[in-house]
């Protein structure tokens, strides 16, 4: 059967029997970075056809529909057009500081795809600590949006960096304790003990309300988080024209924009992998024959399919939703999501302790 | 009377929104003192795309200077010209027949309804729900359809003369207008869904860009705008022209003053206009669809003063005869123009996003408050 775990295992023999042990994690490395980049570009270029699609099907549109097979090579042809643009930098920008923020953003997104099981022993970097190492590297992307804001010397994007800061740091907290939540249950922060506990059932349901709490609420922060509407107050069009990014174009707004989606990819996945199992496959109880043709779709599929669905329902938002304004959303932040989600930590620890959980 | 210039203090966050903005519809240049996102002023900037209608209407014949007002207000172009009209048979002493009447009026409600349309549809966009915007289009091109087949245009109809309409209504008026009643009437109840009853739209809205009820009429607001104030300023039920005195329809009023009381009083015009289309589609009379006028006009030497209502709210169109074939001096009273001098005073305190929401609900076009 196919599996990525195959592939892998295959090239690291091989490497190990041709070459000593230095130079093979050296290509090892080579190969990794290699696969980052292309996951990047890759992910950032689907994930905006979808959005493309997914938004013209809810406004009764076509969407693109004219480069490749049915426009699937619009993203493409646009990210060329970006990269053939001149990007300007305005008068009176620090210049240093502006062109260091694209990369910020983008680096944070990329190095948050290492611990991500994308498959079963499919994962780049299983460290222990893959939930901290998230948490811990997803807050750094703010300073990328601070530092465009602040070096754009633009006003609009002044205010739209101190929008997304604001945003940003509270509603890490929810979804750090939605997290958590789900860490209490497992006893453990590595990414892939996390997937392994949800063998005969994902914690979504096995964890009772509790954990569909969290769910809901982390699904909430981290639409935040990436600053996608309804919460998209930091890049909101119709006050701020386009927030912190206003004044970058080619290559360096590219990347912004890239980054945007390969985070919106990032936070499903982790929401896929501590509350719908990752790459495990759905199984029910006792169903032997049921749970058998489940193990035949392969681990990738599950976990790819998860996330999409994630990501489909956080596109379903941005196009139904009207934008909160800043103070509603520090409200909704600070005085709703926040005591919920200590409360259910609460009630989630006396679950985790008391064993009420499947 | 007259309330401070905001003047700029230590602190103070200057920032031109427009004359290219996303928020202003066209070319308004609004410069705003911020206090964080907190506003403390609010200074309309006009002039970007003044093209001297008024002084243009001076050299055009008293045919002519109708079709110019179709460029003011553009969503109810319609409308403005009807005013031009009104004032011209108003002079002439014209007697419109009641065909024409009729068809006016169905017309006018028509366009009311196409710009209340892209209104709810621009109105949900600013508070940065885009979709609407699309459904809105949708129905709207319905009613663009049938402007076309009619009058021959989709924006800047000209169809109404001097005594009457340019040409009869086309065959498929009648059959086309009912089949947009019955897709309309499914369809405003799925508006009313998808917008109204959002718990984020309605956060948006309430109690947001008060305006009391003697600010409004300080301030000369009129329209929807005031009508959501509790100002009673239908001009077609105040001042009935045309066939509006025998038609049975409501004037919308509410009284909270807030975004959310004008949002509603719109969205209730909509369903009145409907009704009222409703009334007269099976009702239009046989005869002329035009008076007899002569070739060339001449009003009588005096003023003219007709009014109307778009809507944005009440155009008044003053007119000084000299006699001749043009008229000496036209003088318009748009709605818009005065509707945003309440924009200050409303948006006062609030934050950034509100001042968006607030100009939304004011349902500004740019050109009618530059002419």
């Amino acid at each position: 059967m196919f599996s990525l775990e195959g592939i892998t295992d295959a090239i690291y023999s091989w490497l190990n029997s041709t070459f000593n042990p230095t130079i093979a994690l050296l290509i090892e490395f080579a190969i990794v970075v290699v696969c980052v980049i292309g996951l990047f570009a890759v992910l950032g270029l689907v994930l905006v056809f979808m959005e493309r699609k997914v938004s013209a099907y809810m406004q009764i549109r076509l969407g693109p529909n004219r480069v490749g097979f049915k426009g699937s090579m619009q993203t493409m042809a646009d990210t060329l057009k970006l990269v053939l643009k001149e990007g300007l930098v305005p008068d009176g920008a620090d210049k240093f500081l502006f062109n260091l923020a694209p990369f910020v953003v983008m680096i944070v997104a990329m190095l948050i795809l290492a611990p991500i099981p994308f498959a079963r022993n499919f994962q780049m970097w299983d460290i222990n600590i893959g939930v901290l190492y998230v948490t811990a590297v997803s807050s750094l992307s703010v300073i990328g949006i601070l530092m465009a804001g602040w070096s754009s010397n633009n006003k609009y994007s002044l205010l739209g960096a101190m929008r997304s800061g604001a945003q940003i740091v509270s509603y890490e907290l929810s979804a750090g304790l939605a997290v958590l939540s789900i860490v209490v249950l497992t006893g453990s922060l590595q990414l892939s003990d996390i997937v392994n506990s949800q063998q005969d059932g994902w914690w979504i349901f096995k964890g009772h309300i509790p954990a569909i709490i969290s769910f809901v609420i982390f699904i909430i922060a981290v639409t935040a988080e990436t600053n996608r509407a309804p919460f998209d107050l930091a890049e909101a069009e119709s006050e701020l024209t386009a927030g912190f990014h206003t004044e970058y174009s080619g290559m360096r707004f590219a990347l912004f924009f890239l980054a945007e989606y390969v985070n919106i990819f990032i936070v499903c996945s982790i929401g896929a992998i501590l509350f719908l199992g990752g790459w495990m496959p759905f199984h029910i109880g006792n169903w032997e024959a049921f749970n058998h043709v489940m193990d035949f779709i392969p681990s990738s599929v599950w976990f790819f399919g998860k996330v999409f669905f994630l990501i489909f329902l956080i596109m379903w938002f941005r196009w139904t939703f009207p934008r909160l304004r800043i103070d509603q959303l520090l409200n909704l932040e600070w005085k709703y999501l926040l005591p919920i989600s200590m409360f259910n930590l609460l009630l989630m620890t006396l679950m985790a302790i008391m064993g009420w959980y499947f | 009377m007259f309330e401070e210039v905001g003047t700029t203090t230590e602190g103070d966050l200057v920032i031109n929104v427009g004359p290219q903005h996303p928020a202003t519809h066209g070319v308004l240049h609004l410069v705003l003192t911020l206090n964080g996102e907190t506003i403390k002023n609010v200074e309309p900037h006009l002039g970007y795309i003044h093209r001297s209608i008024e002084k243009m209407s001076e050299s055009l014949t008293y045919r002519q200077f109708i079709y110019v007002t179709s460029r003011m207000d553009y969503l109810s172009s319609h409308i403005n010209n009807h005013a031009c009209a009104l004032t011209v048979e108003k002079g002439l002493q014209i007697e419109v027949p009641a065909r024409a009447q009729v068809i006016r009026v169905l017309m006018d409600e028509l366009t009311r309804l196409a710009s209340h349309q892209l209104w709810w549809g621009a109105m949900a966009m600013d508070v940065g729900a885009l979709t609407p915007f699309f459904h809105a289009f949708r129905e709207r091109e319905a009613i663009n359809e049938i402007m076309e087949e009619t009058c021959g245009a989709r924006l800047t109809m000209n169809y109404i003369c001097p005594g009457g309409v340019m040409i009869d209504l086309h065959p498929n008026f009648q059959r086309k207008v009912k089949e947009f009643i019955t897709l309309f009437k499914s369809k405003i109840d799925e508006y009313d869904e998808m917008v109204t009853g959002n718990i984020i739209f309605q956060n948006r809205m309430k109690g947001i860009g008060l305006l009391s009820k003697e600010d409004a009429i300080s301030y000369g607001v009129s329209g929807p705008a005031a009508r959501g104030s509790g100002v009673s300023c239908d001009i077609r039920k105040l001042y009935p022209y045309e066939i509006y005195g025998s038609l049975n329809f409501e004037e919308i009023l509410e009284t909270g003053g807030d975004c959310f009381a004008r949002y509603l009083v719109r969205f209730k015009e909509m369903r009145q206009s409907l009704s009222i289309i409703e009334q007269l589609i099976d009702n239009i009379p046989e005869g002329d669809f035009q008076a007899k006028t002569k070739a060339v006009l001449k009003l009588p030497k005096g003023e003219f003063y007709s009014r109307v209502e778009t809507a944005r709210g009440e155009l008044g169109v003053y007119l000084i005869s000299e006699g001749g074939t043009t008229p000496y001096r036209v003088k318009y009273r748009s709605p818009g123009f005065s509707n945003l001098s309440a924009l200050n005073h409303m948006s006062k305190g609030y934050k950034l996003g509100d001042l968006v929401a607030i100009m939304g609900t004011l349902d500004l076009v740019i050109p009618d408050i530059d002419r």
